[in-house]
């Protein structure tokens, strides 16, 4: 009961941080499911977190895996809807007064102001992920070769990462 | 509900959550938007491109998942709060039930060197992914030097000095909100305003 008071707190605050996105989360992600519940390791994060890319759907349904792995499927239930739901209050609401909204004067400042704050909220996103993911030059490697591929290509981004699991594993069996 | 367009009927429930099962069950690769606009504004046609660009647009600034946000303000104009209920739930089902499944079976498998060394490859790949995507937001949001700025300051709180995610995103928040306040302006065209 106490786990699922826990997942329900974490989950529910990480979902007020989403602000441009899940990735803005991950910081928090990472220090309150690691470092202060010890609900999962940092690379276990990082494989849930790569897994749920490979996966459809919205990016960040690994919520649920951590979810399952502290309190089984009610655990996944649970961290899902606490992650989800506050801010899908918020968006309902505001998606009706929208037409109010659009003429408001602020309108404007607050897209543009936040609009920034949570780009440079996803940039550090990356930047805690690329501290655990990106442990030696060859994982660094693969990293840049994935990011030029989806910059200059217009590949479903599935193929590539599913190629650098099979690289890695490559490597690995080779060694 | 209001029918501003009363050309066609209100879609089903039922047509609503199987719509978004089917983009739920189909999106692999990240690029919910795109699978969204092919089956909202085109299959569907539920949609025109302004609305769906509205929506879009309120989805991007209010906190949450692009995908569920989507979802919400979609099945909210199709069919009211049961609308919104059925297509978030349709949307993320699939990944949520195979990513629980992961979770389970994570377990049992993840002990083994070579299933850690594929996912640690994966994992790295996944760190370009997210840069691609951090470009393309980059490159829609920001449009002045001070934008940068803002990016930067918040980034460093965060990643440099470990400054936690509400106080970075209160603090600078405020800030930049402040610094782009509605001023009154005597040009005509402040949008073509530049430095």
């Amino acid at each position: 009961m106490k786990d699922l008071g826990d997942l329900a707190y974490v989950f529910g605050y990480l979902s007020l941080l989403t602000v441009g996105g899940g990735m803005a989360a991950f910081p928090a992600l990472k220090s309150l499911t690691v470092d202060v519940y010890h609900w999962v390791t940092f690379p276990e994060l990082l494989h849930f977190y790569s897994l749920g890319q490979l996966s459809p759907g919205p990016n960040m349904m690994m919520v649920s895996s951590i979810g399952m792995r502290v309190a089984g499927p009610l655990g996944a239930l649970v961290a899902l809807i606490c992650f989800l739901g506050p801010t899908a209050l918020g968006t309902f609401a505001v998606g009706r007064v929208w037409k109010r909204l659009e003429t408001w004067r602020w309108r404007t400042a607050v897209q543009q102001g936040l609009g920034s704050v949570s780009v440079g909220l996803v940039l550090a996103g990356a930047i805690t992920m690329a501290r655990g993911a990106v442990t030696d030059p060859f994982m660094g490697g693969i990293a840049v070769v994935v990011f030029v591929l989806l910059m200059r290509t217009k590949i479903n981004p599935a193929y590539p990462i599913l190629g650098s699991g099979a690289l890695a594993l490559a490597v690995f069996l080779l060694k | 509900m209001s029918d501003t367009k009363t050309e066609k009927p209100a879609p089903s429930l039922g047509s609503i959550f199987a719509t978004f099962l089917t983009i739920g069950a189909t999106s692999v690769g990240g690029g919910v938007v795109a699978y969204l606009r092919s089956h909202l504004v085109g299959k569907r046609a539920w949609f025109d491109d302004a609305s769906f660009l509205e929506m879009l647009s309120i989805s991007q600034t209010m906190p949450g998942l692009n995908a569920t946000n989507m979802s919400i303000l979609a099945g909210d104009r199709l069919r009211g709060g049961a609308g919104a209920l059925v297509a978030t739930l349709g949307m993320c089902l699939p990944g949520a039930l195979l990513m629980s499944a992961a979770g389970a079976a994570y377990g049992l498998q993840a002990d083994s060197p070579a299933t850690t060394a594929a996912l640690h490859g994966i994992a790295a790949a996944a760190v370009g992914l997210v840069l691609s995507v951090l470009v393309q937001i980059a490159a829609k949001a920001l449009k002045t030097w001070d934008d940068y700025l803002f990016v930067a300051v918040t980034a460093l709180a965060v990643s440099g000095l470990g400054l936690s995610v509400p106080y970075a995103l209160i603090g600078v928040g405020i800030v930049a909100i402040w610094w782009k306040r509605p001023r009154k302006r005597s040009r005509p065209q402040p949008d073509e305003a530049s430095p």
